[in-house]
């Protein structure tokens, strides 16, 4: 139950087979985002991701999970799909950028342009999404950001907590390395973070 | 109803409340006033569970209204919230809006509450492209949230408050949560979820008594 007196935690745990991520797996630190390919503010974030990385090396990496508000951004759920039928194919993180690169085309046919860009196997792509082979997960991925606590979009957890102070890269980062620091070693605690 | 948490109850009525005497005397005195209340007014004086839900009757359109007691026979989520158009509360209904399918795979409807005007509803719930209603606590001003005590004097708005309601019309989980706060639905599907769960224990316990007579 959320209370605004504690901050709200990750309740369904990074899952190697099932996530997509970034970065390496003994990383000190695992930034969960939960994002929306047509969310302006999700696509500002992703440039500030990038510079992240960049910044952090190996300590850190990132795991990008579906939050379409299909309601407001009417393309949204159409991409995360298309994200998803690239990950089928091993190229999840080339369509991730791709779409956060070209937030104002997300139609259709844009979606399938990119799939061949980056090399997908064009008749699987579109038969997957023609078939809404990943409705299901992209709602799931939603429905396990909903009950995290996953309010609006971008939302941040680091190490399993929300993140609810800014997000400029100069926070994430102070944010990152504090949880570093907190993080005993022997890897990342993908449930709730470590107490010290 | 008695198994329902209440957070905001529970993070401020408990151990700390010595340094802050204050919230304690409020509750005394509200408890004092509504001895009767299973669930008396906690310290925000928002409904507690265990209450019957105060009826209504609100527009949600210009040449509509709706009526709470017209929902009898399934649960039904109260949305209090400040203000139309103010940013937080975009965010809040749009993400409601968005789970819609969860809330009714619980058959639960999910009710929008504030002291704006039907034409600002409409306009608001047009451009969110909202599908559930908002309802005009407008004239008399403010006087539903009054009833439900999640209403603010100082400002005149409702708190951000969440109220679940059983298909009986108790109140069965309440939250109120700081004004800038988006509360999100985790809290609201807990307790949709706690009021399935009774349901198919109790037609469970039924259908053995059936089968022992």
């Amino acid at each position: 139950m959320l209370d605004p007196g504690q901050t709200a935690t990750l309740k369904t745990p990074v899952d190697e087979r099932r996530d997509h991520i970034r970065g390496p797996r003994d990383a000190a630190v695992t930034l969960v985002e939960y994002g929306d390919f047509e969310c302006p503010h999700c696509g500002r974030a992703h440039f500030i991701l990038q510079d992240l990385e960049a910044m952090m090396g190996d300590r850190y990496r990132l795991v990008f999970r579906n939050f379409p508000l299909s309601q407001i951004h009417p393309y949204a759920e159409r991409a995360a799909e298309a994200a998803e039928a690239a990950g089928a194919q091993g190229l999840f993180w080339e369509m991730h950028d791709t779409l956060f690169e070209h937030q104002d085309a997300l139609e259709d046919e844009d979606l399938v342009a990119y799939a061949d860009e980056i090399g997908c196997d064009l008749p699987r792509f579109q038969m997957d999404l023609l078939q809404g082979r990943f409705r299901e997960r992209v709602r799931e991925d939603f429905l396990g950001g909903v009950r995290s606590g996953v309010n609006g979009t971008p939302t941040f957890f680091i190490n399993g907590r929300r993140h609810d102070a800014p997000w400029d890269l100069d926070a994430l980062a102070e944010a990152i390395e504090m949880a570093a620091m907190t993080q005993g070693p022997g890897g990342a605690d993908d449930r709730g973070g470590r107490h010290l | 109803m008695r198994n329902v948490k209440h957070p905001g109850t529970q993070s401020r009525g408990n151990g700390k409340g010595q340094s802050d005497p204050q919230p304690q005397q409020q509750q005394q005195q509200l408890r004092q006033r509504h001895p009767e209340a299973a669930g008396a007014p906690g310290p925000t004086g928002a409904l507690q569970p265990g209450t019957e839900a105060p009826d209504f009757n609100l527009l949600a359109t210009p040449d509509q209204r709706v009526d709470l007691n017209h929902f009898r026979g399934r649960p039904v989520v109260l949305v209090f919230y400040p203000a139309d158009w103010s940013p937080v509360c975009g965010d809040q209904l749009s993400l409601y809006n968005e789970i819609l399918p969860e809330f009714n795979r619980h058959a639960a409807q999910v009710i929008g509450l504030s002291v704006d005007g039907v034409w600002c509803h409409t306009a608001y719930a047009q451009d969110r492209k909202l599908h559930f209603p908002l309802l005009a606590d407008f004239h008399p001003k403010g006087a539903v949230a009054q009833q439900y005590g999640v209403y603010r004097d100082q400002d005149g708005v409702a708190e951000r408050a969440l109220f679940v309601i059983d298909e009986d019309g108790i109140i069965r989980w309440s939250y109120v949560s700081p004004l800038g706060v988006n509360p999100g639905a985790d809290g609201i599907l807990n307790a949709l979820e706690q009021l399935d769960a009774e349901k198919s224990r109790a037609n469970a316990g039924l259908s053995k008594e059936y089968a022992h007579a």
